[in-house]
């Protein structure tokens, strides 16, 4: 049987503002980190699928991000699928 | 009598405030109505209240878009019904798409907790025909997530 590690990475899209960015930004600058240009925070969500061949779980899982992983209003996803034999 | 839904999801805390709204100031009918069923006929009126559903887990009301009430909601709203979203009610339309645009952490690095002032633009919706165009009223508001983005369309 086949199972599939998945990760998701949620971002906001470069025009939404990121506030918990500019705030780890910020303390990063006063901890001494000044190169730091920007700060952006994301989501990493990881999923364990079993079953299903590469291209269907790949698919599935947009299909999870439009439906609730993601909000297409303010988000990208991006969708990583590692296959493992078990 | 009318009859009005107060939608309850676990997380709200402003159902019952929305439930003494109805049945003791305005004197009308009023129920509450669990996030697992599926039917709102007979009702007059949808209220989805405020309050934290599902802990705010992954994004604001995103969780509680999708619980079973939501379609029955969406159904009512579609026929004409008003629906009205309070706080994370509000939230919960948005995520559920019965509402455009979408919500995001406040700039100011807090929880935002006061009394604003909010003036009515439009006195030709159910809920604010009592009101004349101008009027000023006093609304508490308190959130984490309370900035409204929308495409220019959108407003």
């Amino acid at each position: 049987m086949k199972e599939y590690k998945v990760k998701v990475e949620v971002k906001l899209k470069p025009v939404v503002l990121d506030p918990q960015g500019k705030s780890v930004l910020s303390a990063l600058r006063n901890l001494g980190f000044g190169e730091v240009e920007d700060a952006r925070i994301g989501k990493l969500i990881e999923l364990t699928i079993k079953d299903g061949d590469a291209g269907n779980v790949e698919e599935r899982v947009t299909e999870m991000c439009r439906k609730l992983l993601s909000n297409p209003v303010i988000e990208n996803f991006d969708v990583k699928v590692e296959e493992k034999n078990v | 009598m009318y009859r009005f839904a107060v939608i309850v999801f676990p997380g709200s805390n402003c159902d019952h405030d929305c439930y003494h709204a109805v049945k003791h100031v305005l004197g009308e009918g009023c129920e509450f109505v669990w996030h697992e069923e599926g039917d709102l006929s007979g009702f007059d009126a949808v209220i989805v209240p405020g309050g934290f559903s599902y802990g705010d887990y992954l994004r604001t009301g995103s969780i509680a878009s999708l619980s079973p009430v939501m379609k029955a909601v969406a159904d009512f709203a579609s026929r004409g019904g008003p629906v009205i979203g309070i706080c994370n009610g509000f939230q919960i339309l948005v995520e559920a798409g019965l509402l455009p645009g979408a919500l995001i952490r406040n700039s100011s690095l807090r929880f935002v907790c006061k009394w604003v002032d909010i003036r009515v633009e439009r006195n030709d919706t159910p809920f604010t025909c009592n009101l004349e165009v101008g009027d000023v009223l006093r609304i508490p508001v308190a959130h984490g997530e309370g900035i409204y983005f929308t495409t220019v369309a959108g407003l």
